[in-house]
């Protein structure tokens, strides 16, 4: 709490009144009732998070707070920028929602020169974004891709896996040692503190991006999530990145997570793998479709 | 990851056998022989879930020597002569694989064509994997890890995992099932077989590993990395194939339903109950793409799980497909603890291959264009 108060009035002294109105509402509206041990379901006397589980935000469009905007590859346009070539036949389908953010402190603590280099990701999201290419979304990516994963939660397991890519973590309950490869979903090591389940998770290369809008990270990425869950069908999620290579200081993301609920909710199959061929091997066909 | 598996498997290996006094007991602890050994005095318990299901949760593999379908004149076991004969030869391939290259050795007469072998009968994977990889090979065997064990049911190895039809082979294709492949192949044949990515094999295209991996049928690879995490809930369980990182999400319950027709799944939807001991998993609506020996459409795959011994589980599968086969057939293999962690094995995002296969092709008709040109004036 105190630190959401002292980001609240650096933003208060630092932007103009109604960006004020706009940061000292988002802590206030991303606060849940204090988890309470009667109404959520446990599992050998720790809350059981077994179950299919979706975001409902716009954080894998843009971590930070946004407007609505016309494409995610824009152009200069005679009079306002326009979407660009490549994705103009999308029309509406193509638009970006906006979004109040998901970044405690609004904005996301860059060093200058890495500041930059998310703005050149963003130029060049078409050719950059590891999203296009069906490549595994990295974490906490995975969390807020607009597609529900499954938590298996057991006595001995935990492990998720997400519709996106078919990615999946094995969180391991007890520590392997240090990550003997980088990778794109990291090696994770989960333990409860009290009734929140914390995974922290590095061992992650430089390849994954945290969202569309080009922010990303290095090899030094060290995520810290936290899932506390507040109802039966709700857990907050938090997760705190640290990167000393990208960022001036650790920051922090929350979201809640909703259960799905409907009757036969399932994880689904997203395996676009196949569905990328066309733009990754379209030009080496023996005859390339016009 | 082979690199790791290889060698872990390897130290886990000595260090059973520097355990056990005899070297066939440890040997069955440690790697595919999944006999629980009998000497040890406390008699093995089913572990058991919180709710007192039989826990299948581990890592596993399948990884073993004996094919799905034993030789036309072979009878279900083999001698223990014979396994350890098997056994020894692909110990002694692979030692000769991996001996250092004479520095000073002349150039192969034909370019990737010498690939020796020690002399004797090469067992059946080395014939698969020369198919594989041609004279010159895919891989160094570095990176190979097809299984190092016969694959021993009640102790007694077996020469291949087919026990029904009793003949150990797989039933013939229905005139009808041969008629539709040959419809379904007729279109790709006026292509050459690098002129497109589709018609590439599901593996080299990363989706799905080789062979029937994740299946169902659950099938080693005969090639590496047949690794296997599996987490159990009281209303699923879900495995997890450490090639493509695949995972199958098997619903356990009564009164669940499979999805319309028209939904095809990836390794189909399963549906699981408990019979017993035994988990018991049906498989239907499967993907078009993903034929298992030219079925798809009508394919049923049923699958028991048993736990038989502290380092196995027993797994039986039927496959059925009136459309397909002439008759159902069965065949039970074991899946032996894995103590090792498993890797992400992301192959799409270091996919080179296929477009270097692509590319390749056309790299090559370029430059053959470009030299029946050249004498034209």
């Amino acid at each position: 709490m105190h630190s959401k108060l002292r980001d609240a009035v650096v933003a208060l002294v630092g932007a103009g009144a109604m960006a004020a109105v706009f940061y000292t509402a988002m802590p206030v509206l991303g606060q849940q009732k204090p988890a309470t041990a009667a109404n959520i379901p446990r599992l050998n006397g720790k809350p059981d998070l077994n179950g299919v589980w979706q975001t409902l935000n716009t954080a894998n469009w843009d971590l930070e707070a946004h407007s609505a905007r016309p494409a995610l590859a824009m152009r200069p346009g005679p009079i306002v920028p326009v979407p660009a070539k490549e994705v103009i036949a999308l029309g509406a389908v193509g638009s970006v929602p906006g979004g109040m953010g998901v970044v405690e402190g609004g904005e996301i603590p860059y060093t200058p020169e890495a500041r930059k280099k998310k703005e050149e990701n963003q130029a060049n999201w078409l050719e950059r974004d590891p999203e296009i290419k069906c490549y595994l979304p990295g974490v906490p990516r995975a969390t807020y891709m607009p597609f529900p994963f499954q938590i298996f939660q057991s006595n001995s397991a935990f492990a998720i896996a997400y519709e996106y890519a078919g990615a999946y973590r094995n969180i391991y309950l007890k520590d392997p040692g240090p990550p003997q490869v980088d990778t794109w979903m990291g090696q994770s090591v989960g333990r409860w503190d009290g009734d929140t389940f914390v995974v922290d998770t590095n061992g992650f290369h430089d390849q994954s991006w945290f969202d569309r809008s080009g922010n990303h990270h290095t090899e030094q990425l060290k995520v810290t999530e936290r899932y506390t869950m507040t109802g039966r069908d709700h857990i907050q999620y938090e997760a705190t990145i640290e990167d000393p290579g990208v960022f001036t200081r650790p920051w922090k993301m929350t979201m809640p997570l909703y259960r799905r609920v409907e009757t036969g909710a399932r994880l689904g199959q997203f395996k676009c793998v196949e569905f990328v061929e066309e733009l990754l091997y379209g030009q080496y066909r023996k005859e390339p479709i016009p | 990851m082979t690199r790791a598996t290889t060698f872990n498997t390897t130290v886990v290996a000595l260090a059973a056998a520097a355990v056990f006094t005899s070297p066939k007991l440890g040997v069955d602890a440690a790697s595919e022989g999944g006999q629980a050994p009998s000497s040890i005095a406390k008699p093995w318990v089913m572990p058991r879930t919180a709710d007192g299901k039989p826990d299948l949760q581990g890592t596993w593999s399948n990884a073993t020597l004996t094919p799905l379908e034993r030789g036309p004149k072979e009878s279900l076991h083999l001698s223990e002569e014979e396994a350890e004969r098997i056994e020894n030869r692909t110990r002694e391939v692979a030692e000769f694989r991996d001996a250092p290259s004479d520095p000073d050795r002349p150039p192969p007469a034909k370019g990737g064509d010498e690939r020796p072998l020690p002399p004797g009968d090469p067992t059946f994977i080395e014939r698969i994997s020369a198919a594989a990889g041609g004279a010159v090979g895919g891989y160094n065997n570095f990176w190979l890890d097809p299984g190092e064990r016969v694959l021993r049911i009640d102790g007694k190895p077996r020469a291949g995992m087919v026990i029904d039809p009793p003949d150990g082979r797989v039933p013939a294709l229905t005139p009808e099932a041969r008629q539709r492949m040959g419809q379904q192949a007729a279109p790709r044949k006026k292509f050459g077989q690098f002129d497109h990515p589709e018609l590439r094999g599901l593996a080299e295209r990363c989706l799905t590993s080789f062979g029937s991996n994740l299946g169902p049928p659950m099938l080693p690879n005969y090639f590496y990395n047949n690794n296997y995490q599996i987490v159990q809930t009281k209303d699923h369980v879900m495995i997890m194939t450490e090639m493509v990182h695949d995972v199958r999400v098997i619903r356990l319950g009564d009164n669940l339903q499979y999805p319309p027709k028209s939904v095809r799944l990836w390794f189909g939807d399963s549906i699981g109950r408990w019979e017993g001991d035994t988990l018991v998993v049906e498989t239907t609506n499967f993907h078009p793409l993903q034929e298992y020996r030219g079925a798809s459409e009508n394919l049923k795959v049923t699958e028991r799980f048993t736990r038989n011994g502290p380092t196995s589980i027993h797994y039986r599968f039927t496959v059925e497909d009136p459309t397909t086969f002439t008759a159902p057939w069965t065949a039970e293999l074991l899946f032996n603890t894995f103590d090792e962690m498993i890797y992400e094995y992301a192959c799409h995002e270091g996919n080179y291959a296929l477009g270097n296969i692509l590319g390749g092709e056309r790299a090559k008709e370029k430059r053959e264009a470009e030299a029946t040109r050249k004498p034209q004036p």
